[in-house]
């Protein structure tokens, strides 16, 4: 019997994408996760803009991960114009991305991911049953999104990111007053992990090629190598070496691989696989307490590492505010010169991988994005075709459900993955 | 009071967008349950996957127009809502994507795509109220969480939605900021841009970068001289206009008032 399992527009992800297995028999013959949103060209409207102007621009890519772009941005400009930021700037970077993570990863878990678990359409039908859950979800969700509209201005695009460091930055009590939320939503996620560890998780595993950054001594946000669990360790201005990108006509975003080899995961169960020993002892302890602790290959279980990591962002997020005096300037000098230049930054949903090219008044000549869920969408597409036997044994519409929540437990931002670099076709020997 | 007037059917579109603009109503963390009582949320994909049928009651409408597809699927769109708001800059002037309007769209997806003819666009980024009307408009990039939750509340009793149209700087008054032009010479979109963000980048001592779009009267050609007077050249205005809002007709009209003084010099060079 020929059926096909067909999702014409993806709920509860970033952007319009669908999804369609056929089957023959009971094998799968085909299995494409289209992306229809309309291509938005970043890279292209990029070229002839001034260095100071990226941040902002570049943030307009997603409203769920802009700190993410800003971040990569910045790192990769300030590479190009040979400085680095240190001391508090850096403190005050992690942070923002503390805030960012744990806004991203909150949405996800609790508004997005977790009603396919319960077994309800949305956050708000989950609330009627679950409603102290879903109220110190959003209760998380919100002190990550303070953090970030105290820092940067406000929660989606924020302002205050420049390239060298910040346009202001904030008093010692700005930052103070976050800690009581802080503590409190740290508590409630710590109990929230608890709850998410008992859900029921599909028996599912693949043997991943994890990939993510890797730090000296901390679990990664802004810097590191690029490191993985078959072997890859490179400087991130290495990546075009390692990574290719195809087109394929199904979809407006592009294919990532690793060269020689295939598909790769990265995001949050990557992140907590290869860094796991970096975590601080409060993520740690929590993972541990629920049995959760690497290698992982149960991709499901990526709802886990996000709140793990929103343990560990909000344990980071207090330490640092605490120990928080503000520096002297709020930005490092900066003099545009040509030259090229790379960051690599953690974005909630993974490895965010930026280059640019600026001319000697520092305007961008070439710009290149390689966004996550364009890095995923392969992977996401081969754990497809490793469950389509599982769901051809299933009724039609718990099949779907099934099928959909595989391509949630990557949290793809569709919107995000539709703007790509300039490739070439490679062919993989 | 309990009452058995069925509740009004809300539901939200998105077109080419980054999502930001929606993701604003998932940010009302303390409302949200209580607006979730208020209405049914009938068509929401960001957020849920039901989808129940029009037509609706309110309808936020996300993105702008930028493939044959969609300048369709905003007409059905329209035909299913009682009452349509445009929330952001992509829905009410084109958004970034409209930085595509001034430009060879094809050279755009050849440096994007190496396989360009599998890409179906449009060689422009164009408002929602060029292809149906719309009832109500709410600018920025991002939209103001506050202002969607006003005009959700005017609608949902029946008021009229009331929206200021004065420029950032009389937010900047309100706030009691200094002036960051006068004060700091920092060059500042805020006298011709509307109101609605709260005078954020003053208050981030930057100057605005006119992400809420042009305010209801402007005077664009009044801010050149203390642009310029401030260090800014004719190429850095001209960008700084070409951004969020390019399309916008004032913002426009400021951006070519801008080029046509840097195009003679170009000559000269040549």
């Amino acid at each position: 019997m020929a059926r096909t399992i067909k999702v014409n527009y993806l709920a509860r992800v970033e952007g319009e994408g669908a999804l369609t297995i056929r089957f023959k028999g009971d094998k799968p013959s085909a299995v494409e996760l289209r992306i229809f949103e309309p291509p938005r060209f970043f890279e292209a409207f990029l070229r002839g803009r001034a260095y100071l102007e990226v941040p902002d621009i570049v943030a307009r890519i997603c409203g769920i991960c802009p700190v993410a772009y800003q971040m990569s941005a910045c790192h990769a400009i300030e590479d190009a114009l040979g400085i680095r930021t240190d001391g508090t700037l850096r403190a005050l970077r992690r942070l923002l991305y503390c805030g960012e993570w744990i806004e991203s990863h909150g949405l996800h878990v609790f508004m997005l991911h977790a009603p396919d678990f319960l077994g309800y359409e949305d956050a708000i039908a989950m609330a009627k049953d679950h409603r102290e859950w879903v109220t110190r979800g959003l209760g998380i969700k919100k002190a990550g999104n303070a953090i970030v509209a105290a820092l940067g201005g406000r929660e989606i695009h924020p302002i205050n990111v420049k390239v060298g460091g910040f346009y202001r930055v904030p008093t010692r009590t700005e930052l103070s007053v976050l800690l009581p939320a802080l503590e409190t939503a740290l508590g409630d996620a710590e109990m929230c992990l608890d709850w998410a560890a008992q859900f029921e998780f599909p028996a599912f595993e693949r043997d991943y090629e994890y990939v993510a950054l890797r730090h000296a001594d901390e679990y990664p946000f802004c810097e590191g190598r690029i490191v993985s669990n078959k072997g890859l360790d490179i400087d991130l201005h290495a990546y075009e070496e390692h990574f290719a990108e195809l087109q394929v006509p199904h979809s407006t975003a592009l294919h990532s691989v690793v060269r020689g080899r295939s598909d790769y995961q990265c995001g949050p169960l990557a992140r907590f696989n290869l860094n796991f020993d970096r975590l601080g002892e409060r993520a740690r302890d929590a993972a541990e307490r629920v049995e959760f602790v690497p290698p992982c290959r149960n991709v499901y279980k990526s709802l886990l590492a996000r709140m793990v990591e929103i343990i560990q962002a909000f344990d980071e997020a207090i330490r640092i505010i605490h120990g928080y005096a503000p520096p002297d300037a709020p930005a490092i000098a900066v003099t545009p010169r040509m030259a090229t230049g790379h960051g690599c930054t953690e974005a909630p949903r993974g490895m965010l991988w930026h280059k640019y090219t600026l001319d000697e008044t520092g305007l961008v000549e070439d710009a290149r994005i390689v966004p996550p869920t364009s890095q995923n969408q392969k992977c996401i597409e081969q754990d497809l075709w490793q469950l389509a036997p599982t769901l051809a044994a299933m009724p039609h519409a718990a099949a779907t459900r099934r099928a959909e929540q595989a391509v949630r437990n990557f949290d793809p931002c569709i919107s995000c993955s539709t703007h790509f670099l300039r490739l070439a076709i490679e062919r993989e020997d | 009071m309990p009452t058995r007037k069925k509740k009004p059917k809300l539901a939200v579109f998105k077109f080419a967008s980054c999502d930001g603009c929606q993701l604003s109503l998932l940010d009302c963390e303390d409302e949200l349950l209580v607006l979730a009582d208020a209405v049914r949320i009938a068509s929401f994909a960001e957020a849920s996957s039901r989808v129940l049928r029009g037509p609706y009651d309110i309808s936020l409408v996300e993105g702008s127009i930028t493939t044959p597809h969609d300048a369709e699927r905003i007409r059905e769109v329209r035909a299913q809502s009682r009452v349509l708001v445009t929330i952001g800059a992509c829905a009410t002037a084109g958004g970034v994507q409209a930085l595509r309007n001034f430009r060879d769209v094809k050279e755009f997806a050849r440096i994007v795509y190496a396989r360009p003819e599998y890409i179906d666009t449009l060689a422009t980024s164009t408002p929602i109220a060029n292809h149906v009307k719309v009832d109500y408009e709410l600018r920025g990039c991002p939209i103001d969480k506050r202002q969607l939750l006003a005009v959700l509340s005017a609608l949902l009793s029946d008021r009229k939605p009331s929206i200021a149209s004065h420029s950032v700087c009389v937010q900047c008054k309100l706030r009691g900021n200094v002036c960051v032009m006068v004060a700091h010479g920092t060059p500042c979109l805020g006298p011709v841009t509307h109101a609605g963000c709260g005078a954020l980048c003053p208050t981030y001592h930057r100057g605005c970068y006119g992400c809420f779009g042009p305010a209801e009267t402007t005077n664009t050609g009044g801010l050149e001289w203390a642009l310029v007077a401030a260090g800014a050249s004719h190429e850095d205005i001209a960008r700084t206009y070409a951004t969020f809002n390019a399309a916008a007709p004032p913002f426009r009209r400021a951006q070519e008032e801008q080029l046509v003084q840097i195009r003679p010099k170009e000559g000269r060079r040549g």
